[in-house]
């Protein structure tokens, strides 16, 4: 019998050489080697109590810990400063090579693996449970918790258990307006939002292998809401020029064997494909964005470790360009990192967001979580690019949020109400008179 | 000894255990007075130390945040019963000593108010109330290494290099 990519990713990292006799198999427990960990405003302050409280006295790597403050940050009141304090003046005392102020820090599933942090065949954990994102660079990673972050700072290990896969298999060529997010929207709508739980699921087949990587970023990132303890890619060349001139370890690229065994396995055709739209208050609850009529929205959010990257960000200026986001709508773009902010300077899309009377912000966690930047009032609605819509998720316990990839939200911006993007054609007003001009 | 059982349903997450307003503080009684505020706003100035939370499957999704065993743990509540428990939330109770217990049996059966008494060591949910016993899996020897070292902090210190 074969192995997955995940066990033998796992195996590496326990001195078990993949294939070997001693090479692991899903059920067992290991306390393996962690190439990287990361915690952030939030998780890691704990984690640093917990690490002093204990008496430990030095990390186990100061290369291999992220510290990045990007859920609260810029510091949205005094208590949210002192955490981030805690988390600069322990980066300060352990000399923590990868630390970020803002103005420099992005929103950490982003930020990692542009600065080439993590890699293929890495195994990664992080105190946030969105770490399952790097899954995408064809890593095992998973998140976990504050106390699981303190050991890690001591010991760089973590226990686990070897988690079973599931293999999902996406064939077809994906329809206009439809990517990443409207896949994995859709493979949590069909398995639910405990589906997955306690395993490895790993995306494949035709229409991933053509899938560009932020779309593979999305898609790992979001395994966490149908329960799953990690979503993976497996690398190929795609993964390889992403981190050509990147990537700052040496990268291990692992498939999983042909024999290799699941729990499950799903195969679905997407070329009839609709944008997806989850309502309240489970990402689990997703259907075409045609289902759904006349959903009027107070608040659009596009951004987050979910979708904002550049290639969201271009799909949301496209749709906006030469158009004004309906009166009754707010809209808030959030770039994930400095870089990508940057970017989106240089092509033009901040003007084009500005134009369209949107509010263009500083990378942050902010609204995803309602944490700041955007929280919501009783009876409030929003659409947003992020993983959840959880009651009580970004602001008051009767505020609602539905999720959707960065094309609908553009649309929906638009028109006020929930709309598939294809319903505003291609002509644009505003450009044409801007032309004019 | 039994305690009054809290019932709650499938997919409790962690934005409704604690709301991420109140993740800008780490102090434990500041989380514990907004324990499952986001579902019952009454629960945390209700419910007793030994109190016993029931919940259904994968309880305690959603994000990583370790703010929500401890905020239960901090009110007292002696053990949370549920049917399925959301993975990350599962390793975080492990980790910091939260007891917990996977009896879909007893979740599923026991109501609001319900007198439930939990034996940890022998693997029995005991529902007085109703007069039914519930036998529930014993954690596997690795988890219960970290379990009875008090927690992975403790477990770490005796196995750090």
């Amino acid at each position: 019998m074969g192995a997955t990519i995940t066990e033998k990713i796992l195996s590496a990292h326990c001195d078990a050489e993949p294939g070997a006799p001693d090479a692991l198999r899903a059920g067992q427990f290991i306390m393996a080697r962690v190439d990287f960990c990361l915690g952030n405003d939030i998780t890691a302050p704990i984690a640093i109590e917990q690490f002093e409280k204990a008496g430990f006295e030095k990390v186990f790597d100061r290369t291999r810990i992220a510290l990045v403050p990007d859920h609260f940050t810029p510091n949205k009141d005094i208590k949210a400063a002192t955490l981030s304090k805690r988390l600069r003046e322990f980066a300060r005392k352990h000399d923590i090579v990868n630390y970020w102020e803002v103005g420099r820090v992005g929103i950490e599933h982003a930020l990692l693996p542009e600065q080439g942090l993590v890699g293929p065949g890495d195994l990664v954990i992080g105190a946030d449970s969105h770490t399952c994102t790097y899954g995408a660079l064809g890593a095992f990673s998973t998140g976990v918790g504050s106390t699981d972050l303190a050991a890690c700072f001591a010991t760089g290990q973590v226990w686990l258990r070897v988690p079973e896969s599931m293999k999902f298999t996406f064939t077809g060529e994906l329809p206009r307006w439809v990517g990443g997010k409207d896949l994995v929207l859709y493979t949590i709508g069909r398995i639910g939002v405990d589906g997955a739980l306690y395993r490895a699921m790993e995306f494949c087949g035709p229409a991933i292998e053509k899938l560009p990587m932020d779309d593979r970023f999305t898609m790992c990132n979001m395994a966490i809401e149908a329960g799953g303890k990690s979503g993976i890619v497996p690398p190929d060349e795609k993964t390889r020029a992403y981190c050509e001139g990147r990537l700052r370890r040496e990268a291990r690229f692992l498939t999983s064997d042909p024999d290799a065994d699941y729990v499950e396995q799903y195969e679905w055709d997407v070329s009839g494909l609709s944008p997806q739209v989850a309502a309240p208050f489970l990402p689990s609850n997703t259907k075409g964005v045609e289902e759904f009529e006349n959903i009027e929205i107070d608040q659009v959010v596009i951004g987050s470790c979910t979708n904002g990257r550049i290639s969201d960000l271009r799909i949301a200026a496209q749709i906006l360009e030469g158009r004004k986001v309906a009166p009754s709508v707010r809209l808030i773009v959030f770039p994930a990192t400095q870089e990508i902010y940057r970017q989106a300077l240089e092509e033009g899309l901040v003007d084009i967001f500005i134009e369209a009377e949107a509010a263009f912000s500083t990378p942050t966690c902010g609204p995803c979580l309602g944490g700041h930047m955007g929280v919501l009032a009783a009876g409030e609605r929003a659409l947003a690019t992020t993983n959840r819509n959880f009651r009580t998720r970004m602001g008051h316990p009767d505020s609602e949020v539905y999720l959707c990839n960065p094309a609908v939200a553009a649309a929906s911006a638009v028109t006020g109400r929930i709309t598939h993007p294809a319903e505003l054609g291609t002509e644009r007003p505003g450009a044409t008179a801007r032309r004019a001009d | 000894m039994p305690g009054k059982c809290w019932k709650f349903g499938d997919d409790v997450n962690t934005d409704e255990i604690i709301p991420a307003r109140y993740l800008n503080v780490t102090d434990q009684d500041e989380l514990a007075a907004h324990c499952m505020e986001g579902v019952d706003p009454e629960f945390a100035a209700r419910a007793q130390p030994g109190d016993i939370i029931v919940g259904g499957k994968n309880f305690g999704c959603g994000s990583s945040r370790e703010h929500a065993p401890l905020a239960i743990k901090a009110l007292g509540i002696r053990c949370v019963v549920a049917g399925s428990f959301a993975r990350i939330f599962f390793r975080n109770a492990i980790n910091i000593g939260l007891p917990i217990v996977e009896c879909p049996g007893a979740a599923r059966d026991a109501q609001e108010g319900d007198e439930v008494e939990v034996d940890l060591a022998a693997g029995r949910v005991v529902n007085h109330t109703q007069g039914r016993t519930y036998e529930f899996e014993p954690f596997p020897p690795e988890l219960q290494a970290i379990i009875d070292a008090g927690g992975l902090i403790p477990y770490a210190k005796k196995t750090a290099r």
